[in-house]
């Protein structure tokens, strides 16, 4: 029992020593916590500000361009594009485009005027869960009216929300949620996949035979893909036996953009493996790299409410652009020709990271 | 290969440094095609740093390198087909079976479908794999994962086999077994480089290279280097030994003493007269009543008397 703390200390000591020579998770004891601050400081922000809008003005009237320009005005929006119809409106909701359409109606200054009911109307794009509660702050904006109004008291505007009606939460957040769990997994399966063979000695092993850099990475990836797409189907059906999630575009468009996205994190868990020498190292890389993506994607918190630094990271990673694909697809009912734009970053994210990592690993010993 | 071609392996002046540490320094082989070489040196030597550039694994610093009439490291690629090769540690995957990883090394070397079959029945009959065919790879004794990593090494039917001490961790009737595949191979053509410390392994080698400290100190077929051994040696028999080990030491004419067992074994300059007497009246001096003989060097004694020079240099220079 004397000689315990004794052997306590050498442990103790021993393992300080071992941490500090291992600069990468020393790194890493001091970064997490901090890189962890910032990105929640920027990501959070309830006082979201600057929805992207857009208009359809079918009064024409000065009293419906007073109320553009006021609710432009309160900050809370930004138009962003014009539209001559409703459904020219539903359908840049639907492209991911505008996250709020102001719909002004014809006769908009005598129903105002009348002040029974709600003379324009707010459409809500409820596929992002935050977004209804922000525009419904809009819902009683004044327009300085009041004296042309007089009969009534009816809010400014309808509320119509958009592809979740009935604001389930499990609606809005279980699609994206097949992004966040992609890539948790995939990118430390690949990246663990090779680094394994690294610590076992088959790499030396493999590196003497005729396999190409290339046919290693590909061959590699290859399992994994469908690992991604069995998890993407997994997600989808639980989704729908236990929260009733509808799929309301086409599956064929969904499992291409959940393609795209697997592939984009896989190749960063092969451009991972070749930066790290230890799986617990891979393991460390992933975790800087989810942090950003869970954070900063827009899937936990409105991506036009961050400031434009953390818009301009959130660009780069693949969760922010399948985010928005997948929630236009299920929820919106988008194709994939509709979101083309979130589909090509995606793309060239893979490829980059793909090349970056066969130029990374070399068929050789030094 | 060229049947014209004497040398599986040559190389000029092949070096390679790690920042300021010079691994192997300027060395010259030429391996006979169709022998079983050795590279016998203490680890660090640089045994498998040359290894690893001949199979173009490590870029050298300078010198020139062929082998099978390829230049490498520029050749390095379509080399891999002719080359097999064993890492000194076991590689290949623990959880896949005997058969498994057989199959996933014939698939690699792009084995046409027809011979793989057959190829993979042979290879598993002549390394005594019937009995572990489904058994799990990380299960194995050392003897047969031994045996396992040579069948997948040669499934291939390489021209050359690079063997990084294949048999440093196996027990002597394994590699007895391991040896007798190898002279098979051997017998058949096939060119193979062993890097060892073990003596009786080196021994087995028709030709040997010796490495110390990076540098290639001695050249030849073992029973040339054990008759041209630059010492003379003796075998001493001294009451209290570790007392005689320390009054030989410093003589000048003493190139090294071991203890084995109850007796000494000492190297001596070659130009000294009467060894026996003399090494003799100086334990006599002592007071230590001594018997001296001399007796035929072993490979032991070449390969310490080949790396005597540089140790000599190192104690000095501390």
């Amino acid at each position: 029992m004397l000689d315990s703390p004794g052997r306590i200390y050498a442990i103790a000591a021993k393992e300080v020593r071992q941490l500090l020579r291992d600069h990468l998770t020393f790194g890493l004891i001091v970064g997490v916590p901090l890189l962890q601050i910032v990105l929640f400081g920027y990501a959070i922000n309830t006082d979201v500000r600057h929805l992207r809008a857009g208009v359809a003005d079918l009064a024409h009237t000065q009293l419906s361009r007073q109320l553009v320009a006021e609710a432009q005005a309160s900050q809370v929006l930004d138009v962003v594009a014009a539209s001559p119809s409703a459904e020219g409106l539903e359908s840049m909701l639907r492209r991911g485009w505008i996250a709020v359409g102001i719909y002004i109606p014809p006769d908009f200054d005598r129903l105002r005027l009348e002040g029974r009911r709600p003379a324009a109307q707010l459409l809500v794009d409820g596929s992002d869960p935050t977004l209804f509660g922000v525009a419904s702050g809009l819902a009683d904006m004044p327009l300085a009216d009041r004296d042309a109004a007089p009969a009534g008291h009816a809010p400014l505007f309808e509320l119509r929300n958009y592809y979740n009606p009935e604001r389930r939460s499990a609606v809005a957040i279980v699609p994206a949620l097949i992004g966040v769990i992609l890539t948790l997994t995939l990118t430390l399966f690949t990246a663990v996949a090779i680094v394994r063979e690294r610590e076992r000695g088959n790499l030396e092993l493999l590196i003497t035979t005729p396999v190409k850099t290339t046919e290693l990475m590909l061959g590699k990836i290859g399992p994994y893909i469908v690992i991604g797409l069995l998890q993407t189907t997994v997600v989808l059906v639980a989704g729908s036996l236990l929260f009733d999630v509808p799929v309301a575009g086409r599956l064929l468009d969904l499992y291409l953009a959940a393609l795209l996205f697997i592939a984009a994190n896989l190749g960063l868990g092969l451009f991972i493996s070749t930066l790290s020498q230890t799986q617990f190292q891979a393991f460390q890389m992933n975790v800087v790299f989810f942090l950003p993506s869970f954070l900063l994607s827009g899937f936990m918190f409105p991506f036009d409410g961050m400031p434009r630094v953390a818009q301009w990271i959130g660009e780069f990673l693949p969760l922010t652009h399948f985010v928005r694909l997948v929630r236009g697809i299920v929820l919106r009912g988008a194709t994939l020709g509709e979101l083309l734009p979130e589909t090509w970053p995606l793309l060239l994210f893979f490829a980059l990271t793909l090349l970056l990592a066969i130029l990374n690993f070399h068929k050789r010993l030094d | 290969m060229n049947p014209s071609e004497p040398y599986a392996v040559r190389t000029e002046g092949l070096t390679r440094r790690f920042g300021s540490f010079t691994a192997v320094d300027g060395v010259n082989l030429a391996i006979p095609a169709g022998h079983i070489y050795g590279f016998l040196g203490p680890n660090g030597s640089g045994k498998s740093t040359t290894i690893r550039m001949l199979c173009g694994l490590l870029l050298p610093s300078a010198g020139r390198v062929h082998v099978l009439g390829h230049e490498v490291p520029r050749e390095a690629e379509v080399l891999r087909r002719k080359l097999g090769y064993m890492t000194q540690r076991f590689s290949l995957f623990e959880d896949l079976s005997v058969r498994e990883n057989l199959l996933f090394m014939a698939q690699v070397f792009s084995l046409p479908k027809a011979t793989r079959k057959s190829r993979l029945v042979e290879a598993v009959r002549r390394y005594l794999l019937e009995d572990i065919e489904d058994q799990r790879a990380g299960t194995l004794s050392g003897g047969q994962k031994q045996r396992l990593a040579l069948a997948a090494a040669t499934l291939h039917r390489p021209e050359m086999l690079f063997l990084d001490e294949p048999t440093s961790a196996v027990d002597p009737q394994s590699r007895r077994d391991f040896w007798e595949k190898l002279f098979e191979l051997s017998a058949v053509g096939t060119t193979i480089l062993v890097s060892t410390h073990l003596m009786d392994e080196a021994e087995r080698c028709h030709r040997l290279a010796i490495f110390d400290h990076g540098v290639l100190v001695a050249e030849g077929e073992p029973t040339q280097l054990m008759q041209e051994i630059d010492a003379l040696v003796v075998e001493i028999e001294a009451p209290d030994p570790q007392r005689a080990t320390m009054i030989l030491r410093p003589e000048p004419y003493v190139k090294s003493v071991a203890q084995i067992g109850n007796r000494l074994h000492a190297l001596l300059a070659r130009d000294i007269d009467g060894p026996e007497k003399r090494l003799a009246d100086t334990l006599r001096r002592a007071g230590l009543a001594a018997e001296v003989r001399l007796v035929h060097p072993n490979l032991e004694d070449v390969f310490v008397a080949a790396t005597a020079g540089s140790r000599r240099r190192e104690s000095a220079r501390a």
